[in-house]
């Protein structure tokens, strides 16, 4: 193949992948936005009203920041495992393992169909959370930086999942046992400085808490953690998880017989 | 001539152990319709899979068109289009997207792949249908819609695994018909079925496989030379109580109507109806028993059975 024949390839596995999540939106568009939303009213309007600032913040412009990191996350991690597994089940997996297409264009291509739900969905959330809070763009690039980033990592530990999954439970084992507690224990809805100093230590080895926190750092200016370590952190699991899913899908784990 | 598919010393063992195939060696000309048949759990699809990389392979050489599917694996994959046995596609998505989007796989620009997918849709009879969800389609649909996505970036080796499992003589017939049209064209062929009528009918060439061996490889003509015997059923206007005796043909009674005789390859059928004229017994109508190959095919598949459980008592 060509790189023009590549690019094809990728243009044809993205594009797939829009199509199907816009096809489901009510499975895939709307809840996100309602749970959001419910957050929003709750911890924001009626519990946040009561619990004052947070790291010199009103509550709603502290957790508006990592509410709309919380669905770039898990809509991202949800795109991609779902869509994967989906095809493994259905076995249309196989019209992809049996073309010229190189894994790194596989990979790229359902990492890209995951980032595209997750960075559109989480733009529907910034632009609803502007009726429930008021907050200004600190730094863009930082802001935008960290967004695509998050969103890529988790794209790529989707496709990790679904590529290990063999039934409909594998894939809900790892959002609901792994990555709702790290997204509750990241930072979303308190700063890290209420913690004693061992829970502190302990939440430094949580990835989403440097996610959310570069995010509010770009959005409110504030954060717990040093940027430059936060970006570092989220560059080094994105490249290490990369490198996995490759490894995965050259070997064929779970893939081919 | 380079073969479109060449086979050295191909063996899979699956991670139970299962050693599925046991050092295959199998050519097939180009141009060629090839027929791979074996009774279920032979080796078949674990060939067929090798060959289009859904497999791996434990060891052994395997060339399409002279490119390795190790070593050149992204020009090999140009070469091949399959049809597997099972549906393989998103059952949610319309023919017309699915068929576009095995195209953008192979890197066809979507001009040339809308055009290739409504020649092939209408071809198939499937173009009126072509932006229905493909779950609605009927089972014969289904294998025609795969079959069109196999040839979308236009391979020039396809490879069928059971097609016509499930479909209906008519359609059976309009699928033969197809697959013979693409052959002409110069598309080599290799087939695996069940319908042992369908690969006398559609392969010049045949393999059977048994136990991951390969138990014959040669023509179809040849092979059916091979032939020593052929039984007639007669359908007879008496009633017959009991199997009348002929001097050169053994008979059997299949019941009151019918006769079952036995012919040995260059015997004249001739005497067979004088000498039951000669008993006041009146033939109406006489058929073949069974297709010949399904007759040498279970006899090859039965001596290799006697051959392999001898190697295990040795053992």
């Amino acid at each position: 193949m060509n790189n023009s024949q590549k690019w094809i390839a990728f243009d044809t596995i993205v594009r797939r992948e829009i199509r199907r999540f816009l096809r489901i939106w009510p499975q895939t568009l709307v809840p996100p936005i309602i749970t959001i939303v419910l957050y929003f009213v709750i911890f924001g309007q009626l519990i946040g009203s009561r619990i004052g600032t947070m790291s010199g913040l009103p509550y709603i412009q502290f957790v508006a920041p990592g509410l709309i990191m919380m669905s770039v996350i898990t809509n991202s991690y949800s795109n991609v495992v779902s869509s994967f597994f989906g095809s493994k089940f259905q076995r249309n997996i196989e019209e992809l393992l049996v073309s010229p297409t190189p894994n790194w264009i596989i990979l790229l291509g359902y990492v890209a169909g995951g980032m595209s739900r997750g960075l559109g969905v989480g733009l529907i959330v910034t632009v609803l959370s502007l009726y429930f809070a008021d907050f200004s763009i600190h730094s863009l690039p930082v802001t935008i930086a960290i967004v695509l980033m998050t969103s890529l990592m988790f794209s790529l530990a989707g496709l990790i999942n679904a590529i290990f999954a063999a039934n409909f439970d594998d894939i809900s084992i790892i959002p609901t046992f792994v990555l709702t507690p790290l997204t509750y224990l990241g930072g979303v809805f308190y700063s890290i400085e209420l913690l004693g100093e061992f829970w502190r230590n302990l939440s430094m080895i949580n990835p989403v808490l440097y996610m959310v926190n570069a995010f509010r750092y770009g959005i409110a200016g504030i954060s717990d953690i040093n940027i430059v370590w936060a970006f570092s952190m989220v560059g080094l699991f994105s490249v290490l998880l990369f490198f996995l899913a490759l490894r995965l899908l050259e070997n064929g784990s779970r893939l081919r017989s | 001539m380079q073969p479109a598919l060449s086979i050295k010393n191909l063996r899979k063992t699956y991670d139970d152990q299962f050693e599925a195939l046991k050092g295959i060696d199998l050519d097939v000309a180009k141009g060629d319709f090839f027929a791979l048949l074996g009774p279920n759990g032979a080796g078949k699809s674990t060939t067929i899979g090798i060959i289009c990389s859904l497999v791996r392979k434990t060891e052994g050489l395997v060339t399409i068109f002279g490119h390795d599917i190790d070593k050149d694996f992204s020009a090999a994959k140009q070469f091949v289009g399959v049809v597997p046995q099972e549906f393989n596609f998103n059952q949610f998505e319309k023919p017309i997207d699915i068929l576009i989007a095995q195209a953008g796989y192979y890197g066809i620009k979507a001009d040339i792949a809308r055009q290739r997918a409504e020649k092939y849709l209408r071809q198939l009879g499937l173009w009126d249908r072509r932006n229905e969800i493909s779950r609605t389609l009927s089972g014969g649909m289904k294998r025609r819609l795969m079959i069109a996505r196999a040839l979308i970036h236009e391979p020039q080796l396809l490879v069928l695994d059971e097609p016509t499992a499930g479909v209906d003589i008519e359609l059976r017939r309009s699928m033969w018909e197809f697959l013979k049209q693409i052959n002409d064209q110069g598309t080599t062929i290799i087939l695996t079925t069940h319908y042992l009528e369908e690969a006398e009918s559609l392969c010049r060439n045949i393999a059977i496989i048994d136990h991951g061996i390969i138990v014959k490889n040669t023509s179809m003509k040849v092979l059916l030379k091979q032939l020593d015997r052929e039984t007639f059923v007669l359908d007879v206007r008496e009633e017959l109580t009991e199997s009348p005796m002929l001097e050169s043909y053994p008979v059997t009674l299949v019941d009151g109507h019918s006769l079952e005789v036995d012919v040995a390859r260059g015997q004249s059928i001739n005497e067979i109806f004088i000498e039951l004229s000669g008993l006041n017994i009146h033939v109406i109508s006489m058929r073949s028993k069974a297709n010949r190959l399904e007759e040498l095919f279970f006899d090859m598949v039965e001596k290799n059975l006697i051959d392999v459980d001898r190697g295990q008592d040795d053992e």
